[in-house]
């Protein structure tokens, strides 16, 4: 057997289409984009639901994308403009290799302004800035059984579903009141979609739980290692499961960001010394940088300055 | 942005250069090829072609060189590989029955039809390194002292044998070998439970040697209620064939080798059925019998329920057994650690200080960390 059949690609050699010659456009196969697309279809007309698909080996590995980017692989066109962050950055190396990954197989264009993009691939956050009607979303899933910590066998959490047996999940949430006079679940805050299905919002902070209800934007999750693929449709009601008594909360900062002094974003902390020095900085970086070339300064945006974390020069371009 | 994630770009692109590097090590040694490792490394060639799921040995080898003797990285290399391919045709069920043997045992019999054929193993070599290989040998042709008379085939299987004694549960014929319809596929389906025997099997023979390894080790030792007997190992090239619409009877496409263990446990009886033997089926790419046996063992274990047993051991648990024992998902998750968490590690902290700041009123007693983490981070980790 030779080699020759590597060099040649699945995909056949198509010079006028963009992209990586070697590969089918978007890399997945079109039968198996087709498969995927009615699996979708499906989750958008059952809000929430999980639905089970045929997920694929991708050369990347499973846990670190891979559900998302058959979810993006499924749904993305030459047309598109696609965003890619992680933990709110889009600039992660694992953000980087997923942007440098659909940039190889579908030649499309990328950005970072999450206004301009029309699918956003995003692991763990929602962009600060609100999106719109005309635009998707494609969350990577590690675990999207929200039942799964509290009954490991999926026969059963199927079962659980189907009845809509959540009793189990509202005395997990009543036992840490009980405990800590709170609910002690800071992300992956489980949710109610269209007041029928529990689903897993994925590891996002609790924070951005509410950005999810009612959106305007097309929500797709993908599962790739789990094999699930849910949706929420646009404007469908999403709601934080709570009690009458103890309302669902998001974390709140008593500092503003250090950079460019933003008070109602998701802030991570950054370590500036071995002393106990530290910084509150935006997640969202393209909303920091954003701000800042709107003229927003923080107040450790000199001292973040001096130690080199951040340069006069950035943002410029954006 | 900050320092601690700008420049991804630039860095990923490094990385893959110093990767480069390191695999191929000092200059000075002359480059392994992939031929060199097709011929040489045989049974790693094995191993990535039966746990990446697909038969090419060349492939295999260049799996092997790319992830530099990482056998877990060159199975997901092979296998990312494999999900770009067509799938052209369905194969007819191999007939290990009339399997060239290169290596025949059994341990149910001291003889039976056909012989015991030793055939290459390390079994009965003394484990001691042998220091005459640090040197390049001169290849002595002709070694191996020729059969006296050639081996008889085909060679019946031993648990057949024991079949027409009645003593051994029938085989009974899976979906897709009758009127069943197609088998089911795992590589195209995603796992259902209960899972039938069809797609246990297919999971198993892909499944993580150690992972499968390990479960065997403990239905022998204590956590299963069963004592195997190797009731046949075989190992040799078997034909592959196919039956194009057009033609509609089989033609042979190749030669695949397999290395086939078909283990013979005890069975009680139950209210339906009399005291018998019982199967477990393990059968693997190239030449393996640590991973057949240990798939045999295993697939035994998995049909504790079929068999009116009652299940109380991990090997005998379906949901745990097969969807834990792909090494590429499970080295994909575990290794996902590495990449950044602290939007979670975030909300964790600020509950951590939420909770320590009720929890410690100035002047009480303080509670030292580690009681105060035994509380918080109880069952609930980052994904």
């Amino acid at each position: 057997m030779s080699l020759l059949k590597d060099a040649e690609g699945p995909g056949g050699g198509d010079a006028a289409r963009p992209g990586d010659p070697h590969y089918n456009f978007a890399y997945l196969d079109e039968q198996t984009k087709r498969m995927i697309r009615r699996c979708l279809l499906k989750a958008i007309a059952v809000p929430g639901y999980q639905v089970p698909f045929g997920g694929r080996e991708m050369p990347l590995a499973y846990g670190w994308g891979t559900g998302g980017m058959q979810v993006t692989a499924a749904v993305i066109g030459p047309e598109d403009v696609f965003k890619v962050i992680d933990q709110g950055a889009d600039d992660t190396t694992n953000a980087v290799s997923i942007r440098r990954f659909f940039q190889r197989v579908t030649g499309v264009e990328t950005t970072e302004k999450t206004g301009d993009a029309t699918i956003i691939q995003t692991r763990h956050r929602i962009p600060e800035t609100p999106l719109k009607a005309d635009q998707i979303i494609v969350y990577q899933v590690p675990q999207p059984e929200p039942l799964r910590k509290l009954e490991p066998r999926e026969g059963e959490t199927r079962k659980l579903h189907a009845y809509s047996e959540y009793g189990l999940m509202q005395v997990r949430l009543y036992e840490d009141i009980s405990q800590f006079g709170h609910i002690a679940t800071t992300y992956s805050y489980p949710v109610m979609v269209n007041g029928r299905y529990i689903t897993s919002p994925t590891p996002i902070p609790k924070f951005d739980n509410p950005k999810m209800d009612r959106m305007p934007a097309l929500q797709l999750f993908g599962a790739g290692r789990e094999r699930r693929i849910y949706a929420i449709p646009p404007y469908t009601s999403v709601k934080s499961l709570d009690f009458d008594d103890h309302p669902f909360e998001v974390q709140r900062w008593d500092k503003p960001c250090g950079l460019c002094g933003a008070t109602d974003s998701y802030l991570d902390e950054v370590i500036t010394d071995d002393k106990g020095g530290k910084m509150f900085v935006c997640s969202d970086t393209h909303y920091c940088e954003m701000r800042r070339a709107a003229g927003h300064a923080g107040p450790a945006y000199e001292t973040a300055k001096a130690i080199d974390l951040v340069h006069d020069d950035e943002g410029a371009d954006r | 942005m900050y320092v601690a994630v700008k420049g991804g770009e630039r860095a990923i692109l490094n990385s893959h250069k110093a990767v480069a590097k390191k695999r191929r090590g000092d200059a000075s040694v002359p480059e392994l090829s992939v031929p060199q490792i097709m011929e040489q490394m045989g049974l790693a060639v094995d191993r990535v072609m039966t746990e990446g799921s697909l038969y090419d040995r060349e492939l295999a080898a260049l799996a092997i060189k790319q992830a530099q003797g990482d056998l877990v990285e060159a199975i997901f290399l092979l296998r990312a590989y494999r999900t770009t391919l067509t799938r052209l045709a369905h194969a007819e069920p191999v007939d290990t029955g009339s399997m060239r043997i290169e290596r025949r045992v059994s341990a149910t019999f001291k003889d039976l039809p056909g012989g015991q054929v030793l055939g290459p193993t390390y079994d009965y070599t003394h484990r001691l390194l042998d220091f005459s290989l640090l040197e390049e040998a001169v290849i002595e042709e002709g070694e191996t002292e020729p059969e006296a008379e050639p081996l008889d085939g085909p060679m019946p299987r031993v648990p057949d044998i024991l079949g027409d004694e009645g003593l051994i549960e029938p085989e009974v014929d899976g979906p897709g070998s009758g009127s069943g319809g197609d088998p089911y596929d795992i590589t195209r389906e995603p796992m259902r439970f209960p899972a039938e025997r069809d797609q246990r099997l297919q999971v198993l023979a892909r499944g993580d040697e150690g992972f499968l390894l390990g479960l065997a080790y403990s239905v022998q030792r204590g956590f299963g209620q069963n004592h195997p007997f190797a009731g046949e190992i075989r190992h040799g090239p078997v034909m592959v064939e196919i039956v194009p619409e057009e033609l509609g009877f089989p033609i042979e496409i190749g030669e695949i080798e397999v290395t086939e263990c078909q283990m013979v446990n005890q069975f009680k009886g139950s209210k339906q059925a009399p005291p018998s033997f019982t199967r477990g089926y393990g059968l693997v790419l190239g030449h393996s019998e640590r991973k057949a046996m240990a798939m045999a063992v295993v697939d035994r274990a998995l049909r504790t329920e079929e068999l009116g047993e009652t299940p109380g051991y991990p090997a005998q648990d379906a949901e745990f057994v097969l969807y834990h024992s792909d090494n590429v998902e499970a080295a994909g998750f575990v290794t996902h650690l590495k990449l950044p968490h602290y939007v979670d590690f975030q909300g964790e902290l600020e509950l951590v200080r939420k909770v320590r700041d009720e929890a410690v009123p100035v002047g009480a007693p303080e509670v030292t960390p580690d009681e105060a983490c035994e509380v918080l981070f109880d069952g609930e980790p980052a994904e």
